[in-house]
């Protein structure tokens, strides 16, 4: 069993309804984000690209802010879902200079907080609120190990890349090209 | 034209634009933690050398200043720490591969050590200073008589200490200004170099001034080697190396590193060390209070930069 999203950066719209939906599920407080779009223009018009990348935590087989925390907070559990316990965390800090993707955060009640692919929704066979609310579908979740899921079948026949894969962190969010 | 930007909005304080979570505090743990290193570091090695008559300073009273350093560094870090109430859990486990946690565990230890170290002494500083409870005198007695393992042991932790500092930066993949190995070594240097301004600054006797001061005078140009060592190792390196680099070869750290640090901080003083060799009369608190400086400042500049420093993609 092993966690991973597709993206799927040429249906994406940009229109933020899995950065608002993230934010209602989880709580997030004003100002803070769990996932975010970042919007990559290259080139001048009229050779000009452009792509939209729904970008969270890339859940690393590899994690460097695991690896880090002096006390265990961060860690990874079944599934290969990076998570942080609150009250393990001392918000020292370490997780977040670590993490390449600057996916990490620090709640404003101190602990370090991230995206959690809604662990809580999982578990209840629910799929995450980001993937449930888009528009467009263009973000599939599932289990990689497994060639049925969402996840797999998107990636199965289409070009995807990884960011910063030359961080080393093995992220397991892939995005369809 | 190469533009990314956060359509969804994004602006984490601390985080966007650039990563600033670190603030003072760190930097002045780490500071505080070299300084320390330094100092308990000689005063250690002249202890096995068999010099406390000709070494007072180094030996006896500047490790006074060690327990003090510790506990403010430590409580600066605990300054930092945003979840504070949890702090305990920092020793409740032991994690290898978190230089925070092992770093964590070092300082417990050395902090003990360096107020025994300091205790042994107090009644040489304090004429007429009485423990008044019986145990403790046992205790000080065993020390005294075994000043030499816990001299190995002070400089051994010393090392770990002082190579700590450098490895809680170098240990980050993700920055890549800290992620070089060179830094764990250029930290200790830098500590040592400043453990000895003040035991220079301190110290009343010709003699242990001018041993203290060839040493330092050693460090600094090591110190000089190593910082041109990493330099020619971020340049040669990758993309994002020769970012971090240009952020001092030109960018907004520039000035302050290579005039305060390298100048200010390590040739000037160099030079003054080497003139008061030579016979000139250089009051001495000028090389060390420049060597301090220069020192504070680099770990300011180098946790700062740093967090500016990132992946591309
Ligand atoms: S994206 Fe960052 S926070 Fe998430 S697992 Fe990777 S390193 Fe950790
Ligand atoms: S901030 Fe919390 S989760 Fe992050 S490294 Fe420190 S203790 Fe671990």
């Amino acid at each position: 069993m092993r966690y991973g999203m597709a993206i799927d950066t040429a249906k994406c719209v940009g229109c933020s309804d899995c950065v608002v939906a993230c934010q209602t599920e989880n709580n997030v407080p004003i100002g803070y984000c769990r996932d975010w779009i970042v919007e990559n223009v290259n080139g001048s018009y009229p050779n000009v690209e452009i792509e939209l990348r729904s970008e969270r935590c890339n859940h690393c087989e590899n994690s460097p802010c695991v690896r880090c925390c002096p006390t265990g907070a961060s860690h990874i559990i079944d599934g290969g879902i990076v998570m942080v316990t609150h009250n393990e965390c001392i918000g020292c800090g370490a997780c977040i200079q670590s993490c390449p993707y600057d996916a990490r955060y620090s709640h404003p009640d101190g602990y370090v907080d991230k995206c959690t692919f809604c662990h809580h929704r999982l578990e209840k066979g629910q799929n995450t609120a980001c993937v449930e609310v888009c528009p467009t579908r263009c973000l599939h979740f599932g289990d990689l190990d497994d060639p049925y899921s969402d996840v797999s079948k998107a990636l199965k026949n289409r070009t995807w890349k990884v960011l910063a894969p030359e961080a080393g962190t093995k992220p397991q969010l892939f995005f369809l090209t | 034209m190469k533009e990314e930007l956060f359509i969804s909005g994004r602006d984490i304080p601390n985080i966007d634009p650039f990563l600033n979570i670190w603030h003072w505090e760190i930097p002045v743990y780490l500071y505080l933690g070299g300084l320390s290193a330094g100092i308990m570091f000689f005063a250690g090695l002249f202890t096995i050398l068999d010099k406390e008559k000709e070494m007072e300073t180094t030996v006896k009273w500047a490790p006074f200043l060690v327990p003090v350093a510790l506990v403010l560094g430590l409580f600066a870090l605990f300054l930092d720490l945003k979840h504070q109430l949890f702090f305990w859990r920092l020793y409740t486990t032991i994690r290898i591969e978190s230089p925070m946690s092992w770093g964590a565990w070092t300082l417990m230890f050395i902090t003990p050590l360096s107020m025994v170290w300091a205790a042994v002494y107090i009644k040489e500083l304090i004429p007429g200073w009485n423990w008044k409870i019986n145990i403790v005198d046992q205790f000080e007695e065993f020390v005294k008589k075994n000043m030499k393992p816990l001299a190995w042991a002070m400089m051994g932790l010393a090392i770990v200490l002082g190579v700590y500092t450098g490895i809680l930066l170098s240990a980050f993949n993700a920055r890549p200004l800290w992620n070089t190995s060179i830094l764990g070594p250029l930290f200790l240097v830098s500590g040592l170099s400043t453990g000895l301004a003040a035991i220079i600054w301190m110290s009343k006797s010709h003699f242990e001034r001018k041993v203290l001061t060839k040493i330092d005078i050693a460090l600094i140009c090591v110190e000089l080697f190593l910082i041109i060592h990493l330099f020619m190792g971020f340049l040669a390196g990758s993309a994002v190396s020769i970012e971090a680099a240009e952020l001092f070869l030109g960018g907004p750290f520039t000035t302050t590193f290579w005039g305060g640090v390298v100048i200010l901080g390590l040739i000037i003083p160099a030079i003054l060390e080497t003139l008061e060799l030579a016979g000139y009369k250089v009051p001495v608190w000028i090389p060390s209070f420049l060597v301090l400086l220069g020192g504070l400042l680099f770990r300011f500049i180098m946790v700062e930069a740093g967090q500016i420093t990132r992946f591309l993609y």
